[in-house]
């Protein structure tokens, strides 16, 4: 009973018992087979993968929340990480606090330009974060002049920062641990969190108890920029290079981990640990599949198998369709 | 509500001043500009030969933005359509190893659009997943299999005769690309102002549930409209792929936000149920001269989508601004 009651505040919902069988499942079969998938050193390197996907997929589920889309998040982490790479390439002695510090403002900014046009303006969030995907990724390029910054132009203390272990996982790992915590008790927690609900639920409702929707989607794009800021950083020490295309296209790879972790694209629900689940779904069949020797050319494929499937699952999950009220909009 | 289902063609008599106000003038008012600029750009815009390379620009995309636009109008969306053209691009090439016909290849071809517009149709209508998250799913599917099927392999075993789609003029400068869009472009017109289907589909886009109390088979519409989006991307990888004469599997990599980007900018609203097919065409028209006119002053690809982004929440903002002043004065006037 007890253990039923902690569950449920966990976020724990038939969907996600599902999902995490799922996972599970698919976890052992790969490493009844492949015993180094389930060791130590494969369990670390599985985790530190997936642990930039973690931490997008949790600011796009705050926006997603509200009843809007973040298209422009790879383009903020390319334009947040060339930022980085190139300081840290021009002068080397800049701390790197500051550096990540920078990297989550400068996220915070691009994403308050998104959050500002959607609440002042508004204008569709499709349309601006489709606008501003372009743009970000266009300044990418102009700051960098379409120039390649590899890891011999980064400082060893740049690169390393990311790979420290502590206690066994990275701490990149532990960034994403720590987000994940975060994002949990916010949402559970604040005032600002349970608005995001609230607003993306039923802006009408929202509007009447008191919650501006426009401002707490500007709130839920401010968050999420600052965290694609921050993964900026991450993303160029993982994987030691930064030119113009860097985590191209990957939005929708964080809104498919979204959307698997049964967060709705109407808004209103969603929850941490399914984001989680989500994205360590995605995790697993990503890291599984060299293993299985599958051609590095046909994982695109499977994924999307995999996303279609999952989306399909979902749908036939919820209850009968929401239908539209008639006197709605 | 009413206004909006209530035909924006048909209106009796609007007032010349209203009518000025239209989305469709202010376009036209920043096309005219755009090609008064690319001809102080260059002396050379002028030519035939150059303006037939300007329509090479939107002919494709905009081939594409047409059904998409109907589809937005329906309050639907499909993310899938460029990896729809990789998809067809690929089956394309592999039969080109078999065989020379033209026949073949073209109804190979807008046979793969055609189920894929259709696999799209039966998430939506039947398994009932929103349109933006089953076609993000779609996405990865066709484009992985495009990869998984030609892995680093190009293609490129076109017969001669299969140039003229991409390359060949009918009359004069006007291509076979300008002469389907523009046929597309009457066609889609024609359906979705003059026709009762095309009343249907509108009102569907501003409210399904009550489109559907007033007894239009909704799903039946969204199902087709999924599958004219799939042929016409077909139609585009044909066109597209006959220009560039080869096939990779990142063939049409990203196109679909240009392409959603065109119909936004054509004044179609993003939450459906309003827009024109005269806008769509203008915003190609648009979107080709200038990506020309940047071409012209040797800006990069990159700084070229920057800038159509930028024009784009600039387009979509302006208006919004101006209501906003517009009110604020309103509101100043009434007060003493």
């Amino acid at each position: 009973m007890r253990a039923k009651r902690l569950w449920t505040r966990l976020g724990g919902s038939k969907h996600n018992a599902g999902l995490a069988l799922l996972t599970a499942v698919l976890f052992v079969a790969v490493a009844a087979r492949y015993p180094q998938f389930a060791s130590t050193a494969g369990l670390r390197d599985g985790l530190d993968d997936t642990s930039i996907l973690i931490v997008l997929a949790l600011g796009q589920m705050l926006v997603m929340l509200t009843r809007a889309i973040d298209l422009s998040v790879a383009a903020t982490v390319a334009l947040a990480g060339m930022c980085v790479a190139l300081i840290n390439q021009a002068e080397p002695q800049v701390a790197l606090p500051w550096l990540v510090l920078g990297a989550a403002l400068l996220g915070a900014v691009l994403g308050a330009v998104n959050g500002l046009l959607v609440w002042q303006l508004q204008i569709p969030p499709i349309v601006v974060t489709l606008g501003t995907l372009a743009i970000y990724r266009g300044a990418t390029y102009l700051i960098s002049h379409g120039r390649w910054v590899n890891s011999g132009n980064m400082s060893p203390h740049f690169l390393g920062l990311v790979r420290e272990r502590w206690g066994g996982a990275t701490l990149l790992s532990w960034i994403a641990i720590a987000a994940v915590l975060l994002a949990a008790c916010f949402l559970r927690y604040s005032a600002a969190g349970r608005s995001l609900y609230v607003a993306g639920n039923n802006p009408e409702a929202a509007r009447n108890v008191g919650v501006d929707v426009g401002r707490a989607q500007c709130l839920a794009f401010v968050l999420n920029g600052t965290l694609a800021g921050l993964c900026g950083y991450l993303w160029v020490a993982r994987y030691a290079v930064a030119y113009t295309g860097i985590a191209s296209g990957f939005e929708l790879t964080v809104i498919a981990a979204c959307v698997i972790g049964g967060v709705s694209i109407a808004g209103g629900s969603g929850t941490v640990l399914g984001v989680l689940l989500g994205c360590l779904f995605l995790g697993v069949i990503k890291n599984a599949l060299p293993l299985l020797a599958v051609s590095p050319f046909w994982q695109m494929a499977v994924s999307g198998a995999v996303i279609v499937t999952a989306a399909v699952l979902n749908a036939a999950g919820t209850r009968a369709p929401q239908r539209q009220r008639i006197l709605e909009n | 509500m009413i206004e909006e289902v209530r035909p924006s063609q048909r209106v009796p008599r609007t007032h010349w001043r209203r009518r000025l106000l239209r989305w469709e003038v202010f376009l036209g008012l920043v096309v005219a500009a755009d090609f008064a600029l690319n001809v102080q750009l260059s002396p050379y815009f002028l030519s035939s030969e150059t303006l037939a390379d300007v329509s090479f620009n939107f002919t494709e995309k905009g081939l594409v933005a047409l059904p998409m636009a109907l589809l937005i109008i329906a309050g639907e969306i499909d993310i899938s359509v460029a990896a729809i053209m990789a998809l067809v691009s690929v089956c394309m090439g592999l039969l080109a190893t078999r065989t020379a016909s033209l026949t073949a290849l073209v109804g190979c071809g807008l046979a793969v659009g055609l189920l894929a517009g259709a696999f799209n149709g039966a998430l939506v209508t039947r398994w009932r997943v929103p349109a933006i998250v089953a076609t993000i799913g779609s996405m990865s599917l066709y484009r992985g299999l495009a990869y998984g099927i030609l892995g680093d392999r190009v293609l490129k075993d076109y017969p001669p005769a299969f140039a003229f789609f991409g390359q060949g003029y009918v009359a004069g400068p006007v291509s076979f690309e300008l002469l389907l869009f523009t046929l597309a472009a009457v066609l889609c017109a024609l359906y979705l102002h003059r026709t009762e289907f095309g009343r249907r589909l509108v009102a569907i886009g501003c409210n399904k549930t009550a489109a559907e109390m007033a007894g239009v088979r909704v799903n039946r519409y969204r199902f087709w409209l999924f599958v004219s989006t799939g042929v016409a991307s077909a139609a585009a990888s044909v066109l597209l792929t006959s220009r560039l004469g080869s096939t990779r599997p990142s063939i049409a990599l990203g196109m679909e936000l240009d392409i959603i980007s065109m119909v936004i900018l054509g004044g179609v609203a993003i939450s459906g149920g309003r827009g024109s097919i005269a806008g769509v065409v203008l915003a190609a028209i648009l979107t080709g001269l200038a990506i020309f006119g940047l071409g012209l002053i040797n800006v990069p690809g990159v700084v070229t989508s920057l800038l159509m982004g930028a024009l784009l929440i600039l387009i979509v903002g302006l208006p919004i601004v101006g209501q906003r002043l517009s009110r604020v004065r309103a509101q100043a006037r009434l007060r003493p």
